[in-house]
């Protein structure tokens, strides 16, 4: 364990863990888009950097991304000094500019007092802030169907050749994780279509809902060791089942106390 | 052949350099990037045909060679005659047999041929005469341009190698590592950050594997520097970068290269084949027990790729991206393994280092900064060319004596430094020492050693533009700032450019400069701003002017400007000829007519104009 100080306060962390987490465990509010405790740190929003700086470095000090940076003894950050708020602002006045539509950019602005972009909007600007969550979490499951493409300001999150990815199985994790929602997918008729990629979705046997998509319950199947036939029944068809059958011991024990 | 010891080493530089002297006069022809573009290949070929079919006081094909970039690109294609020193510019197929006639045959200078000096009308005979030449002072340029590159024999003829030999038989890795430390040789990439430093670190460093990569990527626009080193001496980088795997403990290395450049490519590729051939690479190199084998590694032309953390990941194979560097690369770099990122330049200095000693090293160039510095001058420059000069020489002295000044007897405006990230400097600061830190002091910085000259016919406010448009173009887009704040930075650049400026855009810019330079991932957005930040520094007023009165002092941004035809007019055609959108009509010996409707401002009338007749307002 090693001891910091957060806005003045001292503070115990683990050695080598990621200052964010020492800092939300404060119950201090920092931002952040692109950091999620599912996928690796990424480092690409910048809203959660801090102003960090040390008693021997003669009052030099530097900015950091938090969701990056590993805890070191008598670290001493600041998360709200006056250039930290300032650079928070430009960057979601920099978002504002780019996805003025986006409704959790606009709310996260209006916490620092922005409500109009100081910039011009940029001309076709969408949801995607590019915080990569989406081909982390691809990356985490094993799937790389999705990734960065082109670069600057034109770089978009797009499967290979922009042609339906062969390696998606259907999963929406990287809808899910999305943070602005920009990932378009829809179940329509026992489908799913996701990245222009069509899926057939597999029904319970028993109660005939739609679970998850045929490819998705083969990748588990094949690659996180589960029974072929567990994706056969759904998961409410198989609580009930399983009170069946509890129903059945409980009777059976029962007469055999008798 | 196989190199067996430090001793065999030796004994073939004497048979070579003797091998390489028993002709009494060679033929150098500069086959470097500019002199190429002129068509050297065709002189060279033509020295080979007839030097082929006969044999010239004792001359055969044999002493002719094709060689690197000699550096003074302006007055290409060169041919140089050693051992006289003999200095033919501009040379033209149709002058070979003239020159093998006369001065090759009959011992007579070709004074068509020769450089003249533009103050005093003067032709110079020997190159070291030429103010371009005896103002340098080559170190990391040392063979560059006397050898040829593609035969290693050339190069252990004039003592390669032999800095290798002397650190693998005499010195202790960390009896290497302090005798770069003590030479005071910082990264020539651009950062500065010592080198020794760096290799220390490293060879500290827990861990089974190191490597060693050479950062070849050279992308800053008017800089060939770097390629005019791995082109014309790749050995010398090879020798650099066993060395320092020998000092750091590592047995692979890369040597980045862009694929833009594929001379470079190509040369680097014989070279490490014939280090391969003559056992410099592989196994026990000169018996020292030391394995240390290089790959080259083509990088796709993507400028961030320069940036330490992106060229690893390239070199790993995946998309160039920088990451934080909280725990730098010297720790945790190339497959997340200690690695010494060096650029070419530093490494070709290494191998004098070792022979020379660091003291000799130190004693050159400033306190902080030792050794010299290989520029590339570009831009408005009598002397295009590539130079090198100790540092802390002055900007004066590189731009006036080896540059010649400014052509068409025009005024020096500024000097951009340090390629896009770098800034630009204006004439109250002609008189800096060039070295690492007074350029950044400055607010520019050193880089890897490009310099863009610019006349008074420059706008600073389109230079700046310029730079933002290739950095938006060349950001990764990983992070915000750099991906959407330098966009938006260009953006309003460009609408003072276009006349759509308003006031607190220059405030507006300030801010979001500075949250940039703070907020930004990597070294490409850190700087990004610098452009405009140092233009804005030196050259508020230009700006202001185009916000508040629409106009561009001077003449440049076509939005502000108009052509007009004065009373001067001779009525010669000459501007009705060249204008693209025929916008200039008239007839011969009458005042011509400019139609501001269809005027695209391009200027091509006002610059063939031989009257003055066109001004600009």
């Amino acid at each position: 364990m090693v001891t910091i100080q957060i806005n003045g306060k001292l503070v115990q962390a683990e050695k080598g863990e990621m200052l964010i987490a020492v800092i939300r465990r404060q119950r201090i509010d920092i931002p952040a888009l692109c950091h999620h405790d599912a996928v690796e740190p990424c480092g690409s929003c910048r809203l959660c950097m801090v102003e960090i700086t040390k008693k021997d470095w003669d009052g030099w000090s530097k900015f950091v991304t938090s969701c990056l940076y590993p805890v070191e003894p008598d670290l001493i950050v600041s998360t709200h000094s006056p250039r930290v708020v300032e650079l928070r602002k430009t960057i979601l006045d920099l978002y504002l500019a780019r996805s003025p539509k986006s409704e959790i950019i606009q709310r996260m602005a209006a916490e620092y007092g922005i409500t109009q972009t100081s910039y011009q909007e940029v001309p076709d600007g969408d949801n995607c802030i590019m915080c990569y969550a989406c081909t982390r979490v691809c990356e985490e499951l094993g799937c790389n169907a999705i990734s960065a493409v082109q670069r600057g300001h034109k770089k978009i999150i797009a499967p290979p050749l922009g042609e339906p990815p062969v390696d998606c199985v259907g999963c929406l994790s990287c809808a899910n994780i999305c943070p602005t929602h920009f990932i378009e997918w829809n179940d329509d008729n026992g489908k799913r279509t996701i990245w222009g990629k069509q899926f057939e979705l597999v029904s319970c046997k028993i109660c005939g809902k739609k679970t998850i998509t045929r490819d998705f319950a083969e990748y588990l199947v094949r690659k996180r060791n589960i029974p072929a036939n567990y994706f056969e029944i759904c998961d409410d068809c198989k609580r009930t089942e399983l009170t069946k059958s509890m129903g059945k011991i409980v009777i059976a024990a029962q007469e055999i106390s008798k | 052949m196989r190199i067996e010891s430090a001793k065999h080493l030796q004994q073939l530089q004497g048979e070579y350099s003797a091998d390489l002297n028993r002709f009494p006069q060679k033929v150098l022809v500069c086959c470097g990037p500019g002199c190429l573009a002129n068509g050297s290949e065709k002189i060279f070929n033509e020295f080979k045909k007839i030097l082929s079919a006969k044999k010239i006081q004792g001359i055969t094909v044999e002493a002719l060679k094709k060689t690197g970039c000699h550096g003074f690109c302006a007055q290409g294609p060169l041919v140089v005659i050693e051992p006289q020193g003999i200095f033919y510019t501009r040379v033209q197929v149709k002058s070979v047999a003239e020159i093998i006639e006369k001065t090759l045959a009959g011992k007579e200078v070709i004074p068509r041929l020769l450089y003249v000096s533009p103050e005093n009308g003067r032709k110079i005979e020997n190159y070291k005469e030429i103010p371009f030449y005896s103002n340098q002072m080559r170190i990391s340029l040392r063979n560059v341009g006397k050898i040829d590159p593609e035969n290693i024999r050339d190069y252990i003829a004039l003592g390669g190698y032999q800095a290798l030999a002397k650190a693998l038989t005499t010195m202790q890795p960390q009896q290497v590592i302090d005798e770069v430390n003590k030479s005071g040789i910082r990264g020539r990439g651009g950062a500065g950050f010592p080198t020794g430093r760096k290799w220390d670190t490293c060879r500290k460093a827990e861990s089974d594997i190191r490597y060693v990569i050479c950062n070849g990527d050279e992308g800053d626009p008017g800089a060939f520097m770097d390629r005019c080193i791995m082109e014309g001496d790749p050995h010398s980088i090879l020798e650099g970068m066993i060395i320092c795997a020998y000092a750091i403990g590592s047995t692979s290395g890369y040597i980045y290269v862009r694929e833009e450049y594929p001379l470079a490519v190509i040369n680097l590729q014989k070279a490490v084949e014939a280090a391969r051939e003559y056992s410099l690479l592989g196994e026990n190199i000169l018996d020292s027990k030391l394995d240390f084998d290089i790959k080259i590694n083509r990088g796709g032309g993507a400028f961030v790729c320069g940036e330490s953390s992106a060229l690893m990941k390239s070199v790993a194979g995946d998309v160039g991206e920088p990451r934080a560097k909280y725990i730098r690369s010297v720790i945790k770099g190339l497959h997340d393994k200690p690695t010494v990122l060096n650029n070419v330049e530093t490494l070709a200095t290494i191998p004098v280092i070792m022979n020379n000693g660091s003291d000799a090293f130190a004693s050159i160039g400033t306190k902080k900064s030792a050794g010299t510095k290989a520029f590339s001058l570009a831009g408005k420059i009598k002397n295009t060319g590539l130079i090198e000069v100790p540092m802390g020489t002055t900007l004066r002295k590189i731009i006036f004596d080896i540059g010649g000044g400014i052509p068409n007897k025009r005024q020096f405006k500024a000097v951009q430094t340090g390629g896009p990230s770098g800034g630009c400097l204006p004439e109250s600061k002609l008189d800096l020492p060039v070295d690492f830190d007074t350029l950044t002091e400055a607010g520019s910085m050193m880089g890897s050693g490009g310099m863009i000259i610019m006349d008074d016919r420059t706008c600073m406010v389109d230079v700046a533009k310029y730079f933002l448009n290739f950095l938006v173009y060349e950001s990764c887009g990983k992070c915000v700032p750099c991906r959407e704040g330098l966009y938006q930075l260009y953006t309003l650049c460009n609408n003072i450019t276009e006349g759509n400026g308003k006031e607190g855009d220059l405030e507006l810019m300030e801010n979001l400069s500075q949250n940039i330079q703070i907020g930004s991932l990597c070294g490409l957005g850190q700087s990004g701003p610098n452009p405009f930040l140092s233009t804005l520094m030196y050259f508020r007023e230009e700006y202001e002017t185009h916000i508040r009165e629409k106009k561009c002092p001077a003449g440049v941004c076509r939005s502000l400007i108009t052509y007009e035809i004065t009373d001067d007019c001779t009525g010669c055609l000459a501007c009705i000829k060249v204008c693209p959108v025929s916008a200039i009509t008239g007839q011969k010996k009458k005042k011509h007519f400019l139609n501001q409707q269809i005027c695209d401002r391009c200027g091509s009338c006002y610059d063939v104009c031989q009257f003055n007749a066109i001004i600009i307002k």
